[in-house]
């Protein structure tokens, strides 16, 4: 593994310029990072991935402060990648998370990164998972993936990590009604942040009920949990919850991880085919040519896919 | 009644009273054309529903001003902030001022002092002494005052998560001149609610520093009557980038929550309300300005009275003002002189009581004397020689100004239900409601200012090449070091016991939910470090952390 | 393959708690496209650095109004260089005069932009210097 050489400093302690940098290779170049990545890639199974997701202002970040602190008392090295939105107009963001984890920033054993979700249109950007991964193979024990849960590409990403957080604030029912689509189904824990502030035992009701409902997870029944993060309170029983639901996975690693592990693997496929796809089409002239006729109404734009189908298959079948 | 006769009834009654008590400056005002200037102009006929929206001076709504003769009788008070470095130079500074005329004091803290850590803290590196004076203990603030007379002056202190303490060093100060508490005049700054909306000095969460506020109103309504103990501000609100309609709300709606905690807290109203203060900006738009002040006025009292059912004392708005330095600029630096006349004049037809005016180099760094001379030259120009403080609220009856007054009324008055919606201004803040509101604002101005559709001159219309201003102050730097000595000789001399035993007292008081100010007076006494007792505040109350809305 | 996006720090460091300035230079520069990692306020030297090089970034940016600017800017540029980062980009904004520049600049930073620079100014600075960087390094 000649890549990671220096991964560790002469005293032992993480290489965190090394490490960023590795992380930023992985992000802008997919070559580099699967070539890596098969190097060093492993089923960890002895690490822990979290993902934390919930509205904004659900106080994922201050939450995630805690836990990182707990663990930390643990002994245990963390990573935290903090994905927001990127401006779909500009491509940039401006990525604030990190801010309430300041406590940590001088800890030699706690490595955050901010990413920007940066437009990926189908769900989570493959950068977002090789960098996951290449956390996982290079030794954290924890790795806490944090989103904002409101679009389509947030919830994808929760579909890749071992522990699903869900995040709620009371005085935020309407918000249930818009997050039930995808993301209640798969929370494997719920946190109800704020739990000093009114409203709270109405979410907790209602959060009971979508759960009675659920059909899927007869096994691991989602723990409904009270903190207040600003004050520290619950963490404990949260981060009791999450290794019980870690334990869990272990024990029915046959039925439950697999799942996992297919969909990550399925899904490393479809943004392959997608990325090659759309890579060789993007600046294709004869398609540009094509699509201007179509604009122009020059040819009628069915006519146009009923001709690319054919071409695709015989590339898929050829 | 018609409306002269109203008035006639204003001059026999109320105007008739003051110039009692406070005659006029002069036996007669007089145009340069040998014609007299009344105390106050009404129009002919009454088409403003004039008793109800304007009213005479002193009386509901008190929109043309606060007392019956204004100027006439008193100018406002010109107080400029000043200190920096060292107690001895701002003490130096104070009494050139003091020479030249300014008829109050006020006093600018360091960011340490402002925060709570002491000038060897590992956060106070390279921040001693730069914003204003170095305060770490009771030692400080004795020589900042030495030979000045606290009985006789009137002081202001911009002070807030550590207000209870430095009010406490200046009442042993006073003491130790010889003056009771109850002879002294001035005014801290004390509100924390702005500080997370805007200006970022907040060491203690909400809850815990409402208290220490409330604290300090109930101490000081008996043994400090004559202080201001709040001085709820606008300025850094507006600084911070909000319109003037923003300023208003967010500001009454601080005002309304500290009222609200103080009735809490078990206070009479009528006992500390007359004793709030205001603290405004005054911005570029003349015009604006003006009618923001009076709308303000009108719409504190309206709320004093239907709200809380105060009685007149409390319903009558007092504010401070000092002129915007977000509208100074680093180019052609002398303009700045030019823009800090024009908002004088904003504040002065707008009625303030008190009023600092900035130096034209404050864009670069803090002022040297001689900018902080014109500065006050500023303010003595437009008292003596422009005529705009002869007669009470003379831009009443223009069209423009009274259709403003009642729209920034009325949209602040909307801003509040919002608040109160939210749940009261705390909750807003917590919300983080106030800051997204100012960030979308001041995001917007400034891309009006890029776009050249805002003219700035000299900035992005009228610019010249120049050469960088030369004979700006600078802090001297080895002042931190020379406070750290200063400390480590006091925690030597003084009796350590005391201290601890009055430390401990700080704390114990801070847990059982008594008075603090008495305790935080004993530990000052003994020579205990501002950083030493907010450490013991500190382990009781917890550190706030910042609320980020990007 | 995703486009390699600029990558800049915006901090404030010490005391002073006026974070308007940057506040706006960090929504300008995300609208011309680039990732801005925002620290808040009171950070220290050694935890803008700490920061710094975990999200490496090819820019720091920090804003300081309260006078300290000769103390802390320099101690940035420091650690940065200590802890093996010294090819990141340190500029500086607020209240600034402009006789302590060339002390500032003799200390490693960049530039300094005072009150009333548009934001095209930084922006192109940024994007011309991050992209001679990496020319140089390939």
């Amino acid at each position: 593994m000649t890549k990671l050489d220096n991964l560790l400093l002469p005293d032992s302690s993480l290489n965190m310029r090394f490490l960023a940098r590795l992380i930023t290779k992985i992000e802008n170049n997919s070559q580099f990072a699967e070539e890596l990545l098969s190097e060093i890639y492993q089923e960890n199974n002895e690490a822990l991935i979290l993902g934390i997701t919930g509205p904004p202002g659900a106080g994922k970040s201050t939450l995630i402060d805690n836990i990182v602190g707990k663990f930390r008392e643990q002994g245990k090295k963390i990573a935290v990648v903090a994905i927001d939105p990127s401006s779909p107009f500009s491509g940039g963001a401006i990525l604030g998370d990190r801010i309430r984890m300041s406590s940590h920033f001088m800890d030699p054993n706690v490595f955050i990164r901010s990413m920007g979700s940066r437009g990926y249109l189908g769900g989570v950007a493959p950068a977002t998972v090789n960098v996951m991964n290449f956390l996982t193979a290079v030794g954290f024990d924890v790795v806490i993936i944090e989103t904002v849960g409101a679009g389509q590409s947030d919830i994808d990403i929760m579909y890749l990590v071992d522990s699903v957080l869900l995040v709620l604030v009371p005085g935020l029912g309407d918000d249930i009604q818009a997050l039930k689509a995808g993301i209640m189904e798969i929370a494997d824990i719920f946190v109800v942040n704020k739990a000093d502030k009114p409203g709270k035992e109405k979410l907790m009701a209602e959060i009971n009920m979508l759960l009675m409902l659920k059909q899927e997870q007869v096994d691991w029944i989602p723990p409904v949990l009270e903190v207040v993060a600003t004050e520290g309170e619950g963490i404990d029983t949260l981060i009791a919850e999450i290794k019980r639901h870690k334990e869990y996975l272990t024990e029915h690693s046959f039925d439950v991880k697999i799942n996992k592990v297919e969909r990550r693997i399925r899904r490393m496929i479809e943004e392959k085919i997608d990325e090659r796809i759309h890579g060789s089409f993007k600046d294709n002239d004869r398609l540009n040519l094509w699509i201007e006729k179509a604009i122009d109404g020059k040819i009628n734009p069915y006519s146009l896919i009923k001709d690319f189908d054919k071409k695709l298959t015989v590339l898929w079948e050829g | 009644m018609s409306l002269q006769d109203e008035l006639e009834k204003w001059r026999q009654g109320a105007y008739k009273k003051s110039i009692e008590k406070f005659p006029e400056r002069k036996p007669v005002f007089k145009t340069s054309f040998n014609t007299p200037i009344e105390p106050l102009y009404c129009p002919e006929e009454d088409s403003y529903n004039y008793i109800e929206k304007l009213g005479f001076p002193s009386e509901y709504p008190y929109t043309r001003g606060v007392q019956p003769t204004m100027y006439r009788s008193r100018l406002w008070t010109m107080r400029q902030y000043a200190g920096f470095g060292t107690a001895e130079e701002s003490n130096k500074r104070y009494k050139y001022l003091l020479e030249q005329g300014q008829t109050g004091l006020s006093v600018a803290f360091d960011l340490p002092t402002q925060i709570g850590f002491d000038s060897d803290h590992p956060l106070s590196d390279g921040e001693v002494g730069k914003v204003g004076v170095a305060i770490d203990s009771l030692r400080d603030m004795e020589i900042l005052f030495d030979g000045i007379p606290l009985g006789k002056v009137s002081t202001s202190m911009t002070i807030n998560a550590t207000a209870s303490i430095l009010f406490a060093m200046y009442i042993v100060v006073a003491e130790k001149q010889g003056y009771k508490a109850n002879e002294l005049d001035g005014t801290i700054q004390n509100d924390i609610l702005k500080e997370y909306i805007a200006r970022g000095t907040y060491r203690f969460p909400p809850k815990p520093s409402m208290r220490l506020i409330t604290d300090i109103f109930a101490y000081a309504s008996k043994e400090v009557p004559k202080w201001n103990t709040i001085s709820i501000s606008g300025y850094h609100i507006r600084e911070a980038g909000s319109n003037a309609v923003q300023e208003v709300a967010f500001t009454l709606a601080d005002g309304i929550a500290y009222v609200e905690a103080a009735l809490k807290a078990g206070l009479d109203i009528d006992t500390f309300a007359p004793r709030l203060s205001f603290f405004f900006n005054a911005h570029n738009n003349l015009l604006e300005e003006v009618a923001k002040y009076r709308a303000a006025r009108r719409l504190w009292a309206w709320i004093m009275k239907e709200r809380f059912n105060a009685s007149t004392k409390s319903q009558i708005l007092r504010f401070h003002t000092q002129t915007a330095g977000s509208t100074l600029t680093a180019q052609q630096p002398d303009n700045n002189i030019v823009r800090v006349a024009i908002q004088t004049l904003a504040a002065v037809l707008g009625g303030t009581q008190s009023l600092h005016t900035n130096s034209r180099d404050e864009a670069m760094a803090l002022p040297t004397e001689e900018s902080v001379r014109i500065a006050l030259r500023t303010q003595q120009i437009v008292a003596y020689e422009s005529g705009v403080a002869d007669t009470v609220d003379p831009l009443a009856g223009s069209y423009f100004i009274e259709e403003l007054t009642n729209t920034i009324e009325q949209k602040a008055k909307e801003y509040i239900q919002r608040i109160d919606d939210l749940g009261g201004m705390v909750e807003a803040i917590e919300k983080g409601f106030a800051q997204r509101e100012i960030q979308n604002n001041a995001y917007r101005y400034q891309k009006e200012i890029e776009s050249g559709e805002f003219v700035v001159v000299g900035v992005n219309k009228f610019q010249v090449k120049e050469n960088s201003p030369q004979n700006l102050l600078k802090v001297d730097p080895s002042i931190q070091i020379t406070q750290i000595e200063k400390i480590n000789r006091i925690k030597a001399e003084r009796d350590n016991d005391s201290v601890k035993l009055m430390l401990a007292e700080v704390r114990r008081a801070a847990t059982s939910g008594e008075n603090l100010m008495p305790r935080i007076i004993a530990a000052v006494k003994v020579y205990a470090t501002l950083g030493e007792i907010v450490d013991e505040m500190k382990v009781v109350f917890g550190e706030h952390k910042e609320t980020v809305i990007l | 393959m995703s486009e390699k996006k600029i990558r800049v720090l915006i901090a404030k460091p010490g005391l002073d708690g006026h974070d308007r300035g940057a506040k706006f230079v960090a929504q300008t520069l995300r609208d011309a496209g680039m990732e801005v990692i925002y620290t808040g306020l009171r950070q220290t030297p050694s935890s803008i650095v700490a920061a710094a090089i975990q999200e490496d970034v090819d820019v720091v940016g920090l804003s300081i109004l309260s006078g300290a600017h000769n103390t802390l800017l320099p101690r940035v540029v420091e650690l940065l260089e200590e802890n093996g980062a010294g090819d990141i980009l340190v500029f500086g904004g607020g209240v600034i005069p402009e006789a302590d520049i060339p002390f500032l600049k003799e200390h490693g930073v960049k530039e300094i932009f005072t009150p009333g620079t548009p934001s095209d100014i930084y922006v192109k600075f940024i994007r011309e210097n991050v992209q001679q960087h990496n020319d140089q390094v390939g």
